[in-house]
């Protein structure tokens, strides 16, 4: 084309760009452009969202009335929601604590086995992480059974006493942590695995070469390697366990007597069984502020290691 | 000559006029229907359910030339609920949908009034019951039309071999499978009911009634409270709690009864009763036929010692618990002409009885007048199994919603959160007295209660 200078005699012809053609070719108008797409995501999916049910939640029952803060006072008054937030943080960081404690164990074991032997292990240990939720959970479900518990038809072969999995509280939060840790477990498992795959050797052989200990290598050099990998994936699954509703749901159902409701679950229960939407949206924002205090702080402490080791 | 002119000339143009207009009009009776109108109705348990209701609609879109589109929504999980939730956020969907007991209530400013359809079909068929009027007629106005398919009631499944061994009742004679009562059934009440759950208990055959918070259980507990004349909140939405004698009696009974119940009943949903009778563990079970039905198919040495009969009766009388389906027709819809016709057309007595002899005597129609269908007296092993399902007039009962007669907005949350249930359960597994667990009681409905 330019070989005719066609295009060349154009461009003189056509002079210096105009302010429409300086607008487009600044690299912050491109930015803005490119980044578009994800800004509509996010308004559209999270933001919007996020703004409409704050606004469900200062309205009355028949959502034809503003009424403030009515529907977070009403329950801050009262026992069943306090019983559901206390539920809700046992649930979510006894759960998580052990889900990181198994994860960190079983990387540690993981990483120990040599390569060849490691991917099959690896394999089989994430199969509780890749099933849907649900359905794992309905087979717990199968083994809790109130009568027909074959957990329980075990424990009778070997003369231990029946235990009520899901008819009493304390062994029906037991039951809950168990499902949400066996189902977690995995994810903490390859994240720290990936961690530990990526500390330099050289700092292991220089610590054994110093004389420390195992446990002198676990605590001043692998932890401080894995440090922001154990805070985020700890961030990640904190907010993913407290915002739990299948295991509750299938197993449980909240009960007995409330006991083992967490804040999905309950908000499902007088958001969309009860008929009470704004009331229900209400619950499930309660969960922001834990959340976003929880994120505060983890990700502050991700911020200041990444400033340190700069 | 003028006027035969004339004449000729307007009887040639009438005659083209009248041969234009059939001619342009004849597409219009031939073509493919124009109206698309777009049901969704519940995804029945039984499997052949969902084809009465195909069947009858491609029958009266046929007739009636419109294209009627059939969705079956499951209510596994709650997607019917989550479905209307959705359909009423963004005002579009369905024309007419299936509403679960409490919608209709829920979502009256919504429904289009069917009062003109329901007006015609009482007119015809008489009265509903009391039940499905208090969730269908909302504030005087019917919100939608109680629903045959999906309807159903929860009276007693008796193992009568069991009962008759270990608590001494037999159960066939006193309820048969004829319009009448056999001897002894003046004394089929609850008293009688606490005295045979304590033998069956004994016996290692306890009956099986849920006390958790899925709806079996809620509903066989309302029935008991209601048949004690308890009611938690009254028919303005005042709490009725404290000082409440028929109340506290009504719990201190159920704290009894729970003592000889299985010690797992707390957590139980609403198939563990179906398993504790279909297992053979059970003598006793409230629940619609459906538990037989797959006793029938799996374990057929039980379905033929099952005989279903009407829950015992207590000071105020005998109720039966009944959760009703609706159908209703969204406000936003743009062919409610059609949807009120074909909804008609569906509670037509055949139509009803198409529907209930498809679900195998499942389905209950709201209108007394067709408890007389042939279904219920035929099915069987053993023959007669089902026919005390319906109510009948000599079973001098009534049905049954639980937390009625409160303003169905409050009724639904206290009824979905199991507060009759967990009442009992505060006492029986929390340690509390019976006036602490109806102060929590009272303080739970109070919440309810605030925020409109």
């Amino acid at each position: 084309m330019a070989a005719d200078g066609s295009l060349a005699g154009a461009a003189l012809r056509r002079g210096a760009p105009n302010s429409l053609q300086r607008f487009a070719r600044r690299r912050s108008s491109i930015a803005v452009l490119m980044t578009t797409p994800l800004l509509v995501i996010i308004i559209g999916l999270v933001a919007y969202p996020a703004v409409y049910a704050i606004y469900l939640s200062m309205l009355n029952r028949r959502m034809t009335e503003f009424v403030g803060t009515l529907n977070y006072e009403i329950l801050l008054e009262s026992e069943t929601f306090w019983m559901v937030a206390f539920q809700s943080c046992f649930f979510a960081i006894t759960a998580v604590l052990l889900k990181a404690l198994i994860g960190f164990w079983l990387a540690h074991m993981l990483h120990d086995i040599p390569d060849r032997g490691q991917r099959k292990w690896r394999g089989m240990l994430l199969v509780p992480w890749v099933i849907p939720p649900a359905l794992s959970t309905l087979g717990w479900w199968w083994m809790f059974d109130p009568s027909y518990s074959s957990i329980n038809w075990l424990l009778a072969v070997i003369s231990v006493p029946e235990v009520p999995w899901l008819g009493h509280h304390w062994w029906a939060r037991i039951a809950i942590i168990m499902v949400n840790v066996w189902i977690g477990a995995p994810f903490f498992m390859i994240m720290y695995l990936a961690a530990l795959k990526s500390v330099p050797e050289q700092l292991y052989e220089a610590a054994a070469i110093d004389g420390a200990t195992g446990f002198q290598r676990l605590r001043y050099v692998t932890l401080p390697m894995m440090a922001n990998i154990i805070s985020i994936t700890v961030l990640f699954s904190l907010i993913v366990t407290f915002a739990n509703y299948d295991i509750v749901r299938v197993l449980t159902n909240g009960g007995p007597r409330d006991l083992t409701h967490v804040f999905a679950s309950y908000a499902f229960q007088v958001g969309i069984l009860s008929g009470n939407i704004p009331r229900g949206a209400a619950v499930s924002l309660f969960m922001l502020p834990l959340l976003a205090l929880c994120a505060f702080f983890v990700l502050r402490g991700v911020v200041r290691r990444n400033k340190e080791q700069m | 000559m003028a006027d035969k002119d004339l004449s000729r000339r307007a009887l040639l143009g009438a005659g083209a006029t009248a041969f234009a207009a059939g001619t342009l009009s004849a597409p219009a009776v031939f073509a493919q229907p124009t109206t698309t109108l777009r049901c969704g109705f519940w995804d029945h348990w039984v499997p052949a359910g969902n084809g009465a209701i195909r069947e009858l609609c491609a029958e009266w879109g046929q007739q009636n030339r419109v294209n009627v589109q059939v969705d079956f929504i499951t209510s596994v999980g709650n997607q019917n609920l989550l479905t209307i939730a959705a359909q009423a956020q963004s005002r579009s969907g369905h024309d007419l949908l299936s509403f679960p007991t409490w919608e209709p209530a829920a979502k009256a400013d919504l429904l289009e009034p069917v009062d003109d359809v329901m007006g015609r079909l009482i007119g015809k068929y008489g009265p509903v019951n009391d039940a499905a009027e208090y969730l269908g007629k909302i504030r005087g106005t019917w919100r939608a039309i109680p629903a045959v398919s999906g309807t159903q009631m929860k009276p007693a499944c008796v193992r009568f071999d069991l009962l008759e061994q270990h608590a001494g009742i037999d159960i066939r004679a006193m309820w048969p499978a004829e319009n009448r009562r056999g001897p002894g059934a003046d004394s089929w009440n609850w008293d009688t009911f606490l005295a045979a759950a304590e033998k069956c208990h004994a016996a290692g055959v306890p009956f099986g009634m849920p006390m958790g918070s899925f709806t079996d259980a809620v509903d066989t507990t309302g029935a008991i409270l209601a048949s004690f004349g308890a009611s938690m909140m009254d028919a303005r939405g005042n709490v009725t709690v404290r000082g409440n004698a028929k109340l506290k009696t009504a719990v201190e009974y159920l704290v009894r009864l729970s003592r000889f119940l299985p010690n797992d009943v707390w957590a139980w949903d609403d198939g563990a009763n179906n398993r504790a009778l279909i297992s053979g563990r059970s003598a006793l079970i409230f629940n619609p036929p459906s538990a037989w039905a797959v006793a029938k198919r799996d374990a057929p040495q039980v379905a033929e010692k099952c005989w279903t009969v009407p829950m015992p009766a207590g000071p105020e009388g005998r109720f039966v618990p009944y959760l009703p389906y609706f159908w209703g027709i969204w406000a936003f819809s743009r062919n409610k002409g059609p949807a009120k016709q074909l909804l008609e057309f569906l509670s037509e007595r055949s139509s009803a009885e198409k529907q209930t002899n498809t679900s195998n005597g499942y389905d209950i129609p709201p209108f007394s007048s067709m408890s007389d269908f042939a279904v219920w007296a035929t099915e069987g092993p053993p023959v007669g199994t089902v026919y005390n399902y319906p109510l009948r007039e000599h079973h001098n009962a009534r049905a049954s919603v639980a937390q009625a007669p409160a303003p169905a907005e409050f009724a639904v949350q206290a009824y979905q959160q199991a507060l009759n249930t967990k009442v009992v359960a505060r006492v029986n597994q929390g340690g509390e007295t019976v006036d602490q667990a109806l102060a929590w009681l009272e303080r739970e409905l109070n919440t309810i209660r605030r925020g409109g």
